[in-house]
């Protein structure tokens, strides 16, 4: 048998580049599975936080420790109530002290007496889980503990996890903790044991001023979408790619 | 092939073997990437979702309240502090009235300051909000609930 170079040449690209070819991709896709592959459901959780009414009284902080079991003493929560106060002079104070747990009672930050006539802008910001359509803590858990469910939600199997603390360290917004009695990785969940039964959340549900609202990004006639899609919102540490999906009206520069 | 090159060779054998069925037994038969698909974010513990969703909850919001206490739902809605839901201050209700049959009541003065301490921010809502500069000159010994209504905080109808 006689082969030419050019032949063998022809052969060879041609048989690399079957191999190269595989065989899934001659395979024929139901619409279901194409829906599922792309994670397409009718709901998508998203929040809208108003740091305009936002007072800061912490309650909110108050009944996302008692709803989900959080222990009331240690430094710990889901969420969180920032305090910035900008100074005339270019500086800022930031705090919050015990999560903000018990609310803003004192003018004084870590110790320091703010001359009132000097504060150019002071505010509250509260903080929570962004939920990230790309979440880093999902990509860094060794273990498949923590995932993304088909609504948006970044859960933790408390089973399966086994307390490596890499997701705590992969998270931008220093959002997951430790959890002291279960020794697992703790987030934020959007209640999702209260969102799945049409509640709000309860941090949502408690706070009297209507600072925090939670919405299905996916249904365009809900009220908090409309107000995303319509509003300047701003989401927190864009430039990180995670697609966060908390937004907030009235983001200041200074908030990180 | 001589002997001493395969010996070690059925030994990783073996392991692989030990591990691939001690990894059947361990690992829960729900977990994968059905949901979703994707393997970098969706890769769990399919029936971990229940897990959460079973979840107690613990604040039921005023209208659960409402269904005994019309009264006082009323009272409040008729006030400024309309705003805020029972549970910030009565707890949380869990399965009240059978567990717990009676709830503790937050009348400390804290949870009065959480809003009524004047703090000086020209361009926060909080400085608009009736409050004290210094709590410590009004009565620091006392609770406000003593003496102001908190379902009806009108100074007038003291």
């Amino acid at each position: 048998m006689s082969c030419s170079r050019r032949d063998l040449l022809k052969n060879t690209f041609k048989t690399t580049l079957a191999a190269t070819l595989p065989l899934s991709a001659f395979k024929m896709l139901s619409p279901a599975e194409v829906k599922a592959y792309t994670g397409d459901s009718s709901i998508r959780w998203v929040f809208l936080v108003d740091t305009r009414k936002c007072v800061g009284c912490g309650l909110c902080v108050k009944a996302c420790k008692n709803e989900n079991e959080i222990p009331w003493d240690p430094p710990i929560s889901r969420t969180w109530v920032e305090r910035y106060v900008l100074m005339r002079n270019g500086r800022a104070h930031i705090d919050s002290p015990m999560a903000g747990r018990d609310g803003f009672t004192d003018s004084k930050i870590r110790e320091n007496e703010i001359p009132p006539d000097q504060i150019s802008k002071g505010f509250f910001v509260p903080k929570l889980c962004n939920q990230c359509e790309k979440p880093t803590c999902v990509q860094v858990c060794p273990v498949g503990a923590t995932y993304q469910t088909q609504d948006g939600i970044v859960l933790v199997d408390r089973t399966w996890c086994i307390g490596c603390g890499y997701c705590i360290m992969a998270c931008p917004y220093g959002m997951r903790f430790f959890h002291p009695v279960y020794k697992v990785a703790e987030k934020c969940t959007f209640c999702y044991h209260r969102i799945k039964k049409g509640m709000k959340t309860a941090c949502v549900q408690n706070c009297p001023f209507g600072a925090r609202r939670i919405g299905n990004m996916k249904n365009p006639n809900d009220p908090v979408t409309k107000l995303i899609m319509n509003e300047r919102v701003a989401v927190l540490k864009d430039e990180y790619g995670t697609k966060p999906q908390v937004y907030y009206i009235g983001l200041d520069t200074n908030v990180r | 092939m001589k002997n001493h090159v395969l010996r070690p060779l059925w030994i990783v054998l073996a392991a692989i073997a030990v591990f691939m069925v001690v990894r059947h037994f361990i690992v829960p038969a729900d977990f994968g990437v059905e949901e979703g698909g994707n393997f970098t974010y969706n890769y769990h513990r399919l029936s971990a979702n229940d897990d959460w969703k079973n979840f107690k909850v613990k604040y039921r919001g005023r209208e659960y309240c409402q269904e005994c206490h019309e009264e006082n739902v009323e009272s409040i809605l008729q006030s400024p502090h309309a705003i805020i839901q029972c549970e910030n201050c009565h707890g949380p209700a869990i399965d009240h009235p059978d567990n717990p049959e009676a709830l503790a009541i937050d009348t400390s003065r804290g949870q009065c300051l959480r809003c009524h301490t004047y703090l000086p921010y020209p361009t926060s809502q909080r400085s608009e909000i009736p409050g004290f500069e210094d709590p410590e000159d009004h009565n620091p010994d006392e609770n406000c609930v003593d003496c102001h209504n908190p379902h009806n905080p009108d100074l007038e109808n003291m």
